[in-house]
């Protein structure tokens, strides 16, 4: 479903004199469809920049990205849509729009889709509860925590049931108990048939998990097992 | 489709009202522009009227000896109405010239007292109005070929030749001045816009990136902009009608003064929906277009 082919992505130096830096150095792996992969590694070893060069939001320096046989990189700009909506994402650092309320911001991914009003509003409400947050479904991002905009996040990725969710650290902000709430959802929807992989540096997670783990360290895959667990 | 289009507009409307700063100062700046253009508009109409009201006042005026019969000169005064080029003639005998010269001076005891003692020393004439004024040397070279000509005293075009060419000039300059001025002060005023909503998209470029990554269409990302920058075009054009009549109302009576006849709020009222429509037409097309300019830089994610 998804191959990465001898990725390499090398960041050029800024104009303030940094060293140019390597994030991602001839990484190859395939994920298949409905597997549950967790790819782990310390902060900087490269494992944003992947989701990065699969959504097709950044370009690799060599190497090739497919999704479906797809080159990623090779679909035009204004056909990009159709790739992302089958990824649903987490990112790390949310990216809710801050002028829509929680609400709206669950609903707008299956509103750029075109499901009816009705299905929208049974949705993000089941959605809601799922995640704990009816009670603030009208406030803003800024009136929400870390752990709450995280839920948010976590929702607006599964909501339109894409073909693959992407979570970049989704349980960076939150409590044990959310943390294994929010595991437990993820692997439901493995359960489901969704394609899930799992980007964490949480060695509780993984280890609890049993499934596939990519370890990632300076840009390199150092380790790649079916039943891995947290070593670094 | 028009589920979307729903959906785009109520986006749109709540991007407007929850992003009120900004779109305040989006609506100042396009009602700024609409102000100012269509003053322009207003003012061409002024400047019209003047340069009309000059040309009606200037004529020549053809003197005949004192012995000159009155029907040789009408005769010509029907010849003259002939040409292409005129577009008044008329014939002021002696007498008349006298009433009218009476009726100027009859609070002047002097020269009502010398007027008495010399009789009727003015001549008759005739007084040729042109559609143009450079079309009067048309008027003069055919007196000059008439076989009335030695009836003809003087022809007071070549006393006033210059004036009058200077005058002409002048509108003509003050008409091209106008133009170039409002195309200047226009484009400056539609440059102010685009920029201020190149600034308010900027502001939200984030939020297009994220509309992006979680798989919007870019006509769905752009859709809501380019309502908000109808709604704010629209808000703007009526705001300024308000603002502007108040405006003309308020200086009317001044413009009056100043020239006689002149009345700019009836002009601005008789042409107020025309106004309108240039206004909206001029609120939505800024803000419109602006956002879609604006808006194709941050779409590249």
């Amino acid at each position: 479903m998804i191959k990465f082919q001898n990725v390499s992505k090398i960041y050029p130096k800024n104009s303030f004199g940094s060293e140019t830096k390597v994030a991602l150095g001839d990484i190859s792996f395939k994920v298949d469809k409905k597997e549950f992969v967790s790819i782990v590694g310390k902060s900087g070893a490269g494992k944003t920049t992947l989701l990065k060069l699969l959504l097709a939001e950044e370009k690799p320096t060599k190497g090739r990205v497919f999704f479906d046989g797809k080159d990623v990189h090779k679909i035009k700009r204004t056909d990009l849509f159709k790739l992302r909506r089958r990824i649903g994402t987490v990112f790390q650092d949310y990216k809710l729009l801050p002028l829509k309320t929680a609400y709206e911001n669950i609903a707008y991914v299956m509103e750029v889709t075109g499901y009816s009003d009705e299905e929208v509003a049974r949705d993000v409400t089941e959605v809601l509860k799922i995640v704990g947050l009816s009670d603030k479904a009208n406030n803003f991002p800024a009136e929400l925590s870390g752990g709450e905009s995280q839920r948010v996040a976590i929702a607006r990725a599964l909501i339109h049931r894409p073909d693959v969710i992407f979570a970049d650290e989704p349980t960076g902000n939150l409590d044990p108990y959310n943390t294994s709430e929010i595991l437990k959802l993820l692997l439901k929807i493995h359960e489901l048939g969704t394609t899930v992989i799992l980007s964490t540096h949480n060695k509780a997670i993984i280890n609890t998990l049993g499934k596939r783990v990519i370890t990632l360290e300076d840009g390199k895959i150092i380790r790649d097992e079916e039943k891995g667990r947290f070593i670094l | 489709m028009i589920f979307l289009l729903k959906r785009i507009t109520r986006a749109g409307w709540l991007n407007f009202i929850r992003n009120s700063g900004i779109s305040f100062a989006t609506c100042f700046i396009i009602g700024m522009t609409i102000f100012l253009i269509v003053s322009l508009f207003l003012l061409r109409d002024v400047t019209q009227f003047l340069i009309q009201n000059l040309q009606e006042k200037i004529d020549i005026s053809v003197y005949f000896k004192e012995t000159a019969p009155e029907e040789d000169i009408l005769k010509l005064k029907e010849e003259i109405a002939k040409i292409p080029e005129v577009k008044s003639v008329e014939y002021i005998s002696r007498v008349e010239a006298l009433d009218h010269f009476i009726q100027r001076y009859k609070n002047n005891p002097v020269v009502m007292e010398s007027l008495n003692e010399v009789g009727n020393p003015l001549l008759p004439a005739l007084n040729i109005k042109a559609w143009q004024a450079n079309q009067f040397t048309a008027v003069t070279s055919f007196l000059e070929n008439v076989p009335q000509k030695d009836l003809i005293d003087k022809v007071d075009y070549y006393q006033r030749k210059p004036v009058i060419e200077r005058i002409f000039s002048m509108a003509t300059t003050i008409n091209v001045i106008g133009i170039i001025f409002s195309i200047i002060l226009a484009t400056i005023a539609i440059l102010v816009t685009f920029n201020q909503i190149r600034l308010a998209i900027y502001s939200s470029r984030e939020e297009i990136s994220v509309q992006r990554l979680v798989g919007a269409s870019n006509w769905f990302i752009r859709g809501p902009f380019l309502v908000q920058g109808a709604i704010s075009g629209v808000i703007a054009a009526i705001a300024t009608l308000f603002v502007f009549t108040l405006a003309v109302f308020l200086l009317s009576p001044k413009f009056e003064i100043l020239f006689t006849g002149l009345n700019i709020f009836n002009t601005f009222l008789s042409k107020l929906w025309l106004f309108l429509l240039i206004q909206i037409l001029i609120g939505i097309i800024l803000g419109v277009l602006s956002s879609i300019i604006a808006i194709r830089k941050y779409l590249e994610v």
